[in-house]
């Protein structure tokens, strides 16, 4: 397939503080003892799309992954890492390595994907309607809506769940109306004419945009080109490209470049038999019916398809990007759609390291994993958590629904509940935490206890 | 309930079942319908001055005999006809074709003769107290063959559930033209939102006037899911619960059932009344609104579609007609000419004469009418008693009853000729012209309620009958003076006069007329479409982003600042007339309650705007010095004090008052920067502000600008006294 790949995988993200360091970019997170990045790495290699550029903002950020991906893919895929300046928007971050784009559709993904849903149906919807974008939509997840930041239950309760509101054409083909960010708390506003063209619209509230995208390249580099003002492709680029579908300004169907301009006519009438007998439907599709016009009028209109991929309810899809999804995936991952993990559970539903220590009258419950040369106490309890690689625990410690990074020693009689502790963080003994994050290299003192707080050293 | 009714009927079933039997025996009331035998429009002029449109034939059959047989068919045992312009028509016709007098089927009908649109009718419905249940709302001019029994069985279960489920409505797919923009009935194209879970309706839109459909965002957030419909026709088919003639009575204003009721209930959410839609898809619906509708719906009988509603089978008053090849219908007693082609989905009524050479096809011809010979007939309406001489031109009009069409007379596309006309010979009638006897409304009266005024001389009583007879001798001798020099108007020895179209629905005439579109207006159209959507499109299309997304975040913050800021004006209005007219304290907390109400702001918001109004009214009173200026202030405090308190509660509002005064002093009422102190004493003499607000407002300022510190200085003085006061205040407890 003639696809190319960009991965945007983000920088030291501001939203992720304190689990993400100066050590530690956001695509380095561990999820259930990876890198998150390397779900969405190993989804594309699935589907045999190797040929991948990976966008890292910042240098430093983009030396770390580069590092990682090199060592860990080195013969297995073939992979470019680019850096692009700090807080960019996605669309900037594509300008960005506009050089690089040659395939002639490309299949940009979030970094922080965690799914399953094959990018190849994505890209073979694409190529079946020869559309310009084919977006990915997930069911929103049940656990609600990820919540950027620490926004409290008052927000949830306006508006229940609502990230896009997107308007779908009776066959659930076709992307006919987006609204995001800002729009979906104003009165959604539809177009009349596409409604005409179209009769029938869907409008839902109860998907999501899932941040994975083919484009055209011809077109999303003439777009990238011509409206300076688009930062994000979610925000801006594909809105416009949606809401001018019916009057498509771009060369289309068939007229990819000037290279092959001689055989326009041509080539563009076969294209669209061609996407008419690959669309297997006996009749055109609306954006074909409405270029036409009535009785065949002389007068043709440009139009151009946006289409959607709608993921199965049963598919798992969500986004690392906030410390609450964070701590949703890692406990998704070694629980409900543990076939992600790429690990083999126990008898007891959960992974232990062979070369894991236990002390006597230690349980560690379902859900669980304990990475390699981690020691456990004694009367140790572990319920829903995921613990990393070579972690001293002491005895009497209760681990619940948290993540335990690498390298993080925790003393005796610690609890600790909801938690995030990153790597090399020390707990001294008997530290009560309740859904807290502590930040890398941080040290608890004896006794403390936290409740809902953020702890991290401060930056110098 | 099909089940409990069987269980009565063998009369099995235990103690429990017959008394549930016999409760549902009780409550069950016969299914009623109410039908309006008056559209309340004037799109049928000039026919509807002389005849009620309910009773203009379609396909040889008057339009409310197509209504009522279906409604018996379809199980309703009670129909109240309500009729209002030419109601004795309406009841003569009742009367002759044997409405009254069907087993099962009572037809009553309920007149009135001031009623001016379907809101009047169902209110007067409404007093008459007769409507016991669920009822069927259709008005006279619906032709329709589908069953009720699945419509009315969901919405009764609806009800069940849910009693604000108060009315369904019947839609039906139709894709209006993408290029005209309205149905094939001619109608308006029509946006509706549905729930597809649910199917209810949460929005409708008829007329589109801009390029956007906007839902509101509260009905997003409750329906995860919704259909935005283009493609659905309404039927006018509505099958409604009792609560919905009690609202028309509650809202004297609603009117039209689809523009006031229907959005009354859709943005209403007080009373939480909901509105249900149910699609029919084998089975036929249409209301007949436009001559348009006329010519589609004739054509859908002549096909067939409205099955069992055909010319050949004999349900209700039509004649015996044959069924031939090719869709044509012939009449007994019809007299055809050997050499006359009578072409396909034709009908012929009974007793016409056709003479030789003659064509005829696509058309509908009715009873005793005298065709010539070489007369050619296509895509056309032709009522009964017609005589067309020879050589006649018709094609795509309406011909009323009794109309003469002299020899070699045109009519082009879209002709309608009214009752009794005269075209003199050789005349060509232009297209879309509308001929009757009767002269044009002039045109401010030509509202709808001047029909009535002049349709109800003829529903009243001898009298006036008599006064109408008058006034038809009048249009005749009228006329027979104008035989004279109405050869300009519809030729030689012609009768009648060509109504002129008003400039602004001239250019729409082609939309709704008997004759299809012609093509060049189709090409103009979608050309000006095209260009109109660009417009629109330029209108909607973000402009580069960053603008827009600076734009929609100030947006909304700035629109409550214009608001609030029409809110200050608006109190300060109010209180002008307060002290104008001398009001009450209490009456100007009424109203700026209700102002407070009206732009949805919370009790806290009223005092600032309040205090401002005061202050600002104090200036206009007039002073020549400071001093004479503070007069004015502490006599308008001590005067509305009352109600200025009732706006402050607590420590809050207070600081705002300070603020407010702060703001004013910098900003728009200088004169009082130098009074500040005083007037901050005034307010704390006379307990306006307690000084732990102004305590409060001091510490909040401590941090801001030196610029803004001004005032603060000014006050240093009493805020230092206040505190020493508190302090020895508190030594004093201790």
């Amino acid at each position: 397939m003639d696809f190319q790949v960009v991965v945007l995988a983000g920088g030291f993200s501001k939203t992720l503080v304190p689990l993400v360091s100066k050590e530690v970019p956001k695509a380095l997170l561990p999820v259930a003892n990876r890198p998150v990045l390397s779900y969405v790495l190993e989804l594309l290699e699935q589907n045999n799309l190797k040929d991948l550029i990976v966008v890292v903002e910042g240098e430093s950020a983009a030396l770390l992954v580069g590092g990682w991906i090199s060592g860990a893919y080195v013969d297995r895929l073939h992979v470019e890492v680019a850096a692009v300046p700090e807080d960019i928007g996605t669309a900037d971050a594509l300008r960005a390595i506009d050089h690089h784009l040659t395939a002639s559709d490309i299949l940009v993904v979030s970094g922080d994907l965690v799914c399953d849903v094959p990018p190849g149906a994505i890209a073979s919807a694409h190529r079946r309607h020869d559309a310009v974008v084919t977006a990915m939509l997930c069911s929103t997840p049940v656990s609600g809506p990820i919540e950027s930041g620490s926004s409290g239950g008052k927000d949830k309760a306006k508006k229940p769940g609502c990230h896009n509101i997107i308007g779908l054409d009776p066959s659930k083909q076709f992307l006919l109306h987006v609204a995001a960010g800002l729009e979906v708390e104003k009165d959604v506003r539809v177009q009349k004419s596409i409604l005409r063209a179209v009769g029938q619209m869907e409008i839902r509230t109860d998907l999501m945009d899932a941040h994975m995208y083919a484009f055209k390249r011809s077109i999303l580099q003439e777009v990238l080109n011509h409206k300076e003002t688009f930062h994000s492709l979610r925000r801006d680029v594909l809105p416009y490209l949606v809401k001018s579908q019916l009057r498509s300004e771009f060369p289309l169907n068939g007229v990819q470049g000037d290279e092959n301009g001689n055989h326009q006519d041509t080539s563009q009438e076969s294209k669209i038999l061609l996407s008419q007998l690959l669309a297997n439907a006996s009749t055109p599709s609306f954006h074909e019916l409405y270029a036409l016009g009535p009785n065949g009028s002389p007068i043709a209109r440009k139009t151009h398809k946006c289409c959607v991929y709608i993921a199965s309810k049963t598919n798992y899809c969500v986004r690392l990007n906030s410390i609450q999804s964070f701590c949703d995936i890692n406990r998704d991952v070694i629980g409900d759609a543990s076939h992600l993990s790429g690990c083999s559970f126990s008898a007891q539903n959960n992974i232990i390291h062979p070369s894991a220590v236990l002390g006597s009258k230690t349980t560690v419950g379902p859900q669980c994993m304990l990475g390699e040369g981690s020691q456990m106490g004694d009367k140790c309890s572990v319920k829903k958590s995921v613990i990393g690689r070579h972690c001293r625990i002491g005895s009497n410690v209760k681990i619940v629904n948290s993540v335990v990074m690498n390298h993080v020693t925790i003393g005796d009689g610690c609890s600790i509940q909801g938690a995030v502790i990153c790597s090399n963080v020390q707990l001294q003994d008997r530290v009560v935490l309740k859904d807290c994050q502590v930040g890398a290299g941080f040290v608890v003192t004896a006794g403390s206890e936290y409740k809902g707080e953020s702890l991290a050293k401060k930056e110098k | 309930m099909v089940a409990k009714k069987g269980g009565a009927t063998r009369g099995g079933g235990g103690a429990a079942t017959m008394s549930e039997d016999s409760v549902e025996e009780l409550t069950r009331v016969p299914l009623q319908a109410i039908l309006l035998a008056d559209s309340f429009a004037t799109k049928f002029r000039p026919i509807t001055l002389e005849r009620p449109k309910v009773l203009l034939p379609l396909v040889n059959v008057p339009m409310i005999d197509y209504t009522l047989s279906w409604l018996e068919s379809a199980g309703v045992e009670e129909v109240f006809v309500f009729c209002c312009a030419h109601a004795k028509q309406v009841i003569e016709h009742l009367d002759s074709s044997q409405w009254f007098k069907q087993p099962n089927f009572t037809v009553t009908t309920i007149e009135s003769n001031n009623s001016a649109g379907a809101g009047d009718a169902l209110r007067l419905i409404y007093e008459q107290n007769v409507i016991r249940g669920d009822f069927v709302l259709v008005s006279g001019d619906t032709i329709s063959n589908m069953p009720l029994s699945e419509a009315l069985k969901e919405h009764r279960e609806r009800r069940k559930k849910d009693n604000n489920a108060i009315m369904t409505m019947v839609v039906r797919q139709s894709k209006p033209s993408p290029v005209t923009r309205q149905s094939r009935l001619g109608t308006d194209e029509l946006f509706m939102a549905i729930d597809p879970e649910t199917k209810q309706l949460l929005y409708y839109e008829e007329r589109a006037d801009n390029g956007t459909v906007s839902i509101d965002k509260t009905v997003i957030s409750d329906h995860p899911s919704m259909y935005i419909h283009n493609d659905k026709q309404d039927c006018y088919i509505d099958i409604c619960a009792p609560e919905v003639l009690s609202t028309f009575a509650d809202n004297f204003d609603y009117q039209h059932l689809r523009r006031h009721f229907l959005k009354g209930l859709l943005d209403d959410d007080i009373m939480g009344y909901k509105i249900f839609t149910h699609e029919i898809h084998a089975s036929y619906a249409a209301r007949i609104d436009n001559f348009r509708s006329y010519d589609t719906v004739s054509k859908d009988i002549i096909q067939r579609w409205t099955y069992p509603l055909v010319p050949d089978v004999q349900l209700f008053g039509n004649t015996a007609t044959k069924l031939e090849r090719r869709g044509m219908y012939r009449g007994s007693g019809v007299g055809l000419s050997r050499s006359a082609q009578i072409g396909p989905f034709t009908v012929v009524g009974s007793g016409t004469t056709v003479g030789t050479h003659s064509e005829i096809s696509n058309s509908v011809v009715g009873k005793s009418c005298k065709i010539g010979e070489n007369v050619s007939i296509d895509g056309s309406y032709i009522w009964h008693d017609v005589t067309i001489e020879d050589g006649c031109v018709i094609k795509n009009a309406l011909v009323c009853d009794g109309v003469i069409i002299k020899s070699g007379v045109i009519l082009e596309p879209g002709v309608v000729l009214s009752y009794k006309v005269v075209v003199g010979q050789n005349f060509v009638v232009p297209a879309y012209s509308k001929v009757s006897l009767y002269q044009q409304p002039i045109k401010q009266d030509s509202d709808e309620e001047l029909e009535y005024a002049d349709n109800s001389s003829g529903t009243m009583d001898i009298s006036s009958l008599s006064s109408l007879s008058d006034k038809l001798n009048e249009t005749t001798s009228r006329l027979s003076e104008l035989q004279l020099q109405s050869a300009s108007e519809v030729g030689n020895g012609g009768v009648g006069l060509i109504w002129s179209t008003s400039e602004g629905s001239h250019e729409e005439e082609w939309r709704h007329s008997v004759a299809p579109i012609p093509a060049d207006k189709l090409e103009i159209l979608y050309t000006s479409n095209d260009e109109l959507e660009v417009l629109h499109q330029d209108g909607n299309v973000p402009p580069p982003e960053e603008m827009e997304r600076d734009s929609v975040a100030s947006d909304s913050s700035e629109d409550i600042k214009d608001e609030f800021q029409t809110f200050e004006k608006e109190v300060f209005a109010t209180f002008e007339r307060a002290v104008l007219e001398n009001h009450k304290d209490d009456n100007v907390i009424l109203e700026v309650n209700s102002l407070r109400l009206s732009f949805n702001l919370d009790a806290s918001d009223c005092a600032g705007p309040l205090f401002y109004s005061i202050m600002k009214w104090a200036l206009t009173m007039g002073h020549s010095s400071p001093s004479e200026l503070v007069k004015n202030v502490a006599s308008l405090l001590t005067k509305w004090q009352k109600v200025l308190k009732y706006y402050m509660p607590s420590i809050d509002e207070e600081i705002e008052v300070i603020m407010k005064f702060e703001e004013m002093c910098m900003e728009s009422a200088k004169e009082y920067s130098q009074l500040f102190l005083q007037i901050l004493h005034l307010l704390y003499d006379k307990d306006i502000v307690q000084e732990e607000a102004i305590l409060n407002w001091a510490s909040e300022k401590e941090n801001a600008d030196e610029s803004d510190k001004v005032l603060l200085k000014q006050a240093e003085s009493l805020i230092q006294w206040l505190k020493e006061a508190s302090e020895e205040e508190d030594e004093d407890e201790d």
